[in-house]
């Protein structure tokens, strides 16, 4: 018996604590470089183990038996959803992962109420705002990622649903769940309070996310990480373990950083995307339907195939199309060819293209692309006027100049990819359709413009095949 | 531990979260976010700390379900950073497109 009270000796699983804290801000350091990032997110792993493993040491943590079902279940249902996942697919899978997080922080902070609740009462003041808190945004990320998982996953329309009231309604939403909070911290106690505080939340989740266009999905599933992280953090001051409170920090602090910074990318407030309706509501300098009044340019493989094979420099451009296509490895084909022929090919990536943050580089990078020919956006903008061919696939938003140029457009002011810039440009589209956010782009209208219209992958495919037969 | 210990813990994880993220690249961004989620997936250890003086049915059935709720977010966001990061690759000695067939790693 004596190794086991040695065991859980409070002050060992204290230093094991701090030994997993090091272990995941060491692991997060090294994330910040493409070569030991890999490295880090093992480290961060280890620390997590270490974690669990010290808190079954508590003398007072038992009923092994219900904890090693829910662990086992867990892992049936991660594992094989994480290795299976296509890349494609990896911003739902995020929001999942993201949601089911949220929503074991609103399960626990709720058994912890009824658990005071049954020892005589409210606990007290420090341990019961936190337990509120906890609540109400654990139950906000649950059900907004799930939301956020439906809409990516195409299960619901990924367009913005508005309702009349929509901001009304949320606010009343917010004021009961913290209505009821009040109600409880200065005294009231009633589970059916506290109930009545998860449904609310969970109806607000639904209703912030379901307003919010598919083109600002990287700033929700951002915002969506921290509010989980946050609500992390407040479930351990509740439960007094510093192993939540640090742990759920860090996320929280990392994702509000991630949020603003995709935010700033598409020149708007975190606030404002919040507001929801990109483009949904007021649609100024373009028309929802088809530009049919405008005349384009457009092209065919052979010609696209000739243009690029006699370029000295090519940037291509993607965006979610692309993904959506899954036509990143016939791009790399395609790149490969082109550089044989000592052409220079390099990728435009915008910090907001595609479903979460850094998406098209997740893609690319599965297609082996390597990282160094990724460029972001503030490096490529300036060499856009010495390249030859501009290659926009499947992106539309990020690329149209009317964030320059139109004060009306409603994304007047967002940086984007400089592509019109280029001496040719040639736009892979599906067909006129206007981008998820509904807006016109007068880049197809240039002069300098060339669209090459179907499927991404096809389209691609038959433009290597061209330059194959060069 | 008293409040005030927690708070300075909290403020301090805070500000250590900030430094340790503002100059991830772009390049990065995916796989980040995808890491510091498993990282709150310690929540799971919320649900280790109560089951075990937990009374009831309910009140363990809705544990459980945390705890499995826990473990995916964990496992799951882990598992799908290295299978990102392990794409990331800087440049392959003298590339051979054809060697390796990228349709069969699709649909792997």
């Amino acid at each position: 018996m004596v190794t086991a009270s040695f065991l859980s000796d409070p002050d060992l699983i204290r230093v094991l604590y701090l030994v997993a804290f090091a272990l995941f801000i060491f692991g997060l350091r090294l994330l910040n470089h493409p070569r030991s990032a890999r490295r880090g997110n093992i480290v961060a792993g280890v620390g997590m183990a270490i974690a669990v493993v010290a808190t079954l040491l508590y003398d007072f943590v038992g009923d092994y038996l219900l904890i090693a079902i829910g662990i086992a279940i867990g892992t049936a249902v991660g594992v094989p959803a994480a290795r299976s996942v296509k890349m494609t697919a990896m911003p739902q899978m995020v929001a999942l992962f993201n949601g089911v997080g949220g929503g074991a922080v609103a399960l626990i902070s709720f058994v912890e109420y009824r658990e005071s609740l049954s020892l005589g009462g409210n606990p007290e003041l420090e341990t019961l705002i936190p337990i509120l808190f906890a609540a109400i945004v654990g139950s906000i990320s649950f059900w907004g990622s799930n939301i956020a998982f439906g809409k990516l996953q195409e299960v619901l329309p990924g367009r913005p649903i508005q309702l009349p009231g929509q901001q009304f309604i949320n606010i009343a939403l917010l004021a009961v769940a913290i209505g009821c909070a009040v109600a409880i911290a200065v005294g009231t106690e009633s589970q059916l309070l506290f109930l009545v505080i998860l449904v609310a939340a969970a109806a607000l989740g639904n209703m912030f996310v379901l307003p919010i266009g598919g083109a600002d999905m990287p700033v929700v599933i951002s915002l969506l990480n921290a509010f989980t992280g946050l609500s992390a953090a407040a479930a351990g001051m509740a439960l007094d373990n510093v192993a939540l409170i640090v742990g759920g920090m860090l996320v929280g602090a990392s994702g509000t950083i991630l949020t603003t910074q995709m935010a700033e990318a598409m020149n708007r407030s975190v606030l404002s995307v919040l507001a929801g309706g990109f483009g949904g509501v007021t649609v100024v300098g373009g028309t929802g339907d088809d530009g049919e009044a405008k005349p384009v340019r457009s092209t065919d493989a052979s010609d696209v195939a000739i243009q690029l094979a006699y370029a000295s420099k090519v940037v291509v451009a993607p965006g979610y199309g692309m993904a959506v296509a899954q036509a990143q490895h016939t791009v790399r084909e395609l790149a490969d060819e082109l550089e044989k022929r000592g052409v220079r090919v390099d990728y435009a990536i915008h910090p907001v293209a595609g479903r979460m943050p850094g998406h098209m580089n997740v893609l690319l990078a599965e297609a082996d692309v390597p990282y160094d020919h990724l460029k972001e956006m503030d490096e490529i903008n300036p060499e856009f006027p010495q390249t030859d061919v501009a290659l926009v696939i499947g992106a539309n938003d990020v690329t149209n100049p009317a964030a320059r140029e139109n004060e009306g457009s409603p994304i007047y002011g967002m940086p984007i990819l400089d592509v019109d810039k280029a001496a040719q440009v040639i736009v892979l589209k599906r067909s006129m359709n206007t981008g998820f956010a509904g807006i016109d782009n007068p880049l197809f209208y240039n002069e300098n413009t060339a669209l090459l219209f179907g499927d991404a992958k096809e389209s691609v495919a038959a433009v290597l095949s061209e330059v194959k037969a060069l | 531990m008293d409040l005030l210990t927690e708070l300075t813990i909290l403020v301090l994880a805070a500000f250590v979260g900030f430094e340790v993220i503002s100059k991830v690249p772009n390049t990065l961004h995916t796989p980040l976010m995808s890491a510091t989620n498993a990282i709150h997936g310690i929540v799971l250890l919320g649900g280790l700390l109560l089951i075990g003086e937990a009374t009831g049915f309910l009140d363990e059935l809705l544990l459980v379900i945390a705890i499995a709720f826990g473990t995916i977010n964990v496992v799951g966001g882990f598992l799908v950073t290295d299978r990102m990061l392990h794409m990331f690759k800087r440049r392959p000695e003298p590339r051979e497109p054809s060697a390796e067939e990228p349709a069969a790693k699709e649909s792997a």
